[in-house]
């Protein structure tokens, strides 16, 4: 009985961990305000498309509301060479954006420079853009 | 005992397709630049290590990307000797109707830019890039053919080509129709130098990623030279004379290296309906912020 209930917690401590780890540029920049924002959201999309990629992701402000925002982030042809693919990101994983440009309109959109992936692995193109 | 098997099975099945995914799910490294070709493979980047044989004669064959760096042929900011960057010595020799075509422009990059939801870049809605820009704006890997008769090149950006005559063939003495690409002849001058002669190009295409203009007088010029085994340097020259007062160099002895045969020229293609996407993302960005 002692060694099945270790078996049973040794078994969900492992399962526990591994499904954490598993939920783990025509266009310039003259419509974005240099200034670095740091939000943490649930990704809802992500579109490895051209001319640049994007990650849609969800938010809360500081009254609870969901906010929608656009990261903005490289062409695929770049994000490739530096360990970012169009299967890098799954719709529902808890992600941490940084951004080094937030849009002059205001809107919630952003050029992405780093994303922390629930695992704590961080994807970014280092001081490259 | 055999209650105990049953639960080492029964976490042994749990365990199974977790550990599984995980094991496919491939940590990449980032954070730095791996340069990879278009299957995947690891390719080579940087300066070359190694001393270069010599040039083999009158031979530009090959798969050609830019280097030290293969995104030095990016040059959002316009023409890599000519940026757009405000400074005197990249101010182009603009004639009056140069300069007014110029400002009526609207890109991206460069002095002039302007917020995307206000491009008026004929290629944010993929119009074809056409040339000289092919050249001057995201110029990545490329491969040149050749016979006797004409030399092709073969673009990653767009994926298009374009033919340099080579067979002693005149530039056509009158353009009945402009092409996106024109109409090319080109000849060698020595045997590691190949000169080419560009014409009759469409208007709508912008020289740059600035923006700048050109007319139905533009004439390119190309100096492709063979430096040794490893290395080809492009030369490029603009001559406008309804848009510039004078010639000027867009390109000077840029370096691109020789790839290994195996290297996979990547997808880079503007696809309109990505690029209608785009533009929706940003239009759908803004209406958020006014709910």
């Amino acid at each position: 009985m002692k060694n099945r209930v270790a078996v049973l917690v040794f078994a969900s401590l492992v399962l526990f961990t591994l499904v954490i780890r598993s939920t783990s540029a025509h266009h310039g920049n003259a419509g974005y305000d240099k200034k670095t924002v740091v939000v943490k959201g649930t990704i809802t999309e992500w579109r490895w498309t051209n001319p640049h990629s994007f990650l849609k992701f969800d938010a809360k402000d500081e009254n609870g509301n969901v906010v929608h925002w656009i990261g903005e982030w490289n062409a695929p042809s770049t994000l490739i060479n530096f360990g970012i693919t169009a299967k890098s990101f799954k719709v529902g994983e808890e992600v941490t954006v940084t951004m080094d440009g937030i849009a002059k309109s205001g809107a919630n959109l952003g050029r992405v420079t780093k994303v922390v992936l629930p695992s704590g692995q961080e994807l970014s193109m280092g001081d490259e853009r | 005992m055999k209650s105990r098997y049953v639960t080492y099975t029964i976490a042994l099945l749990i365990l199974l397709p977790v550990l599984g995914a995980a094991q496919t799910d491939e940590e990449r490294e980032s954070g730095r630049s791996i340069h990879r070709d278009g299957w995947d493979r690891i390719a080579p980047e940087g300066p070359l290590t190694e001393k270069s044989a010599p040039a083999p004669i009158r031979d530009l064959s090959g798969i050609w990307e830019p280097t030290p760096r293969y995104r030095d042929g990016v040059q959002n900011t316009g023409a890599r000797n000519m940026p757009s960057d405000g400074r005197p010595e990249h101010e182009l020799p603009f004639t009056p109707l140069g300069l007014q075509t110029w400002k009526s422009h609207k890109p991206g990059w460069g002095v002039t830019a302007v917020p995307t939801a206000e491009l008026n870049d004929p290629f944010a809605g993929c119009d074809p890039i056409g040339f000289p820009r092919i050249e001057l704006f995201n110029l990545r890997a490329m491969q040149i053919w050749q016979n006797k008769n004409q030399v092709q090149i073969v673009f990653q950006n767009s994926q298009v080509w374009r033919n340099i005559w080579a067979d002693g063939r005149e530039l056509p003495k009158e353009i009945l129709e402009s092409r996106w690409y024109g109409y090319s002849v080109g000849k060698w001058i020595d045997d590691y130098t190949f000169v080419a002669q560009t014409t009759g190009l469409d208007e709508r295409t912008w020289i740059d990623n600035a923006g700048r203009p050109h007319s139905d007088q533009l004439t390119v010029q190309e100096t492709f030279h063979r430096v040794n085994k490893d290395i080809l340097e492009l030369t490029l020259t603009i001559n406008d004379p309804k848009m510039y007062t004078k010639p000027w160099t867009a390109l000077d002895k840029f370096p691109l290296r020789l790839q290994p045969e195996w290297f996979d020229i990547r997808e880079q293609v503007c696809a309109p309906s990505e690029a209608t996407e785009f533009q929706g993302l940003m239009k759908e960005a803004a209406e958020e912020k006014k709910k």
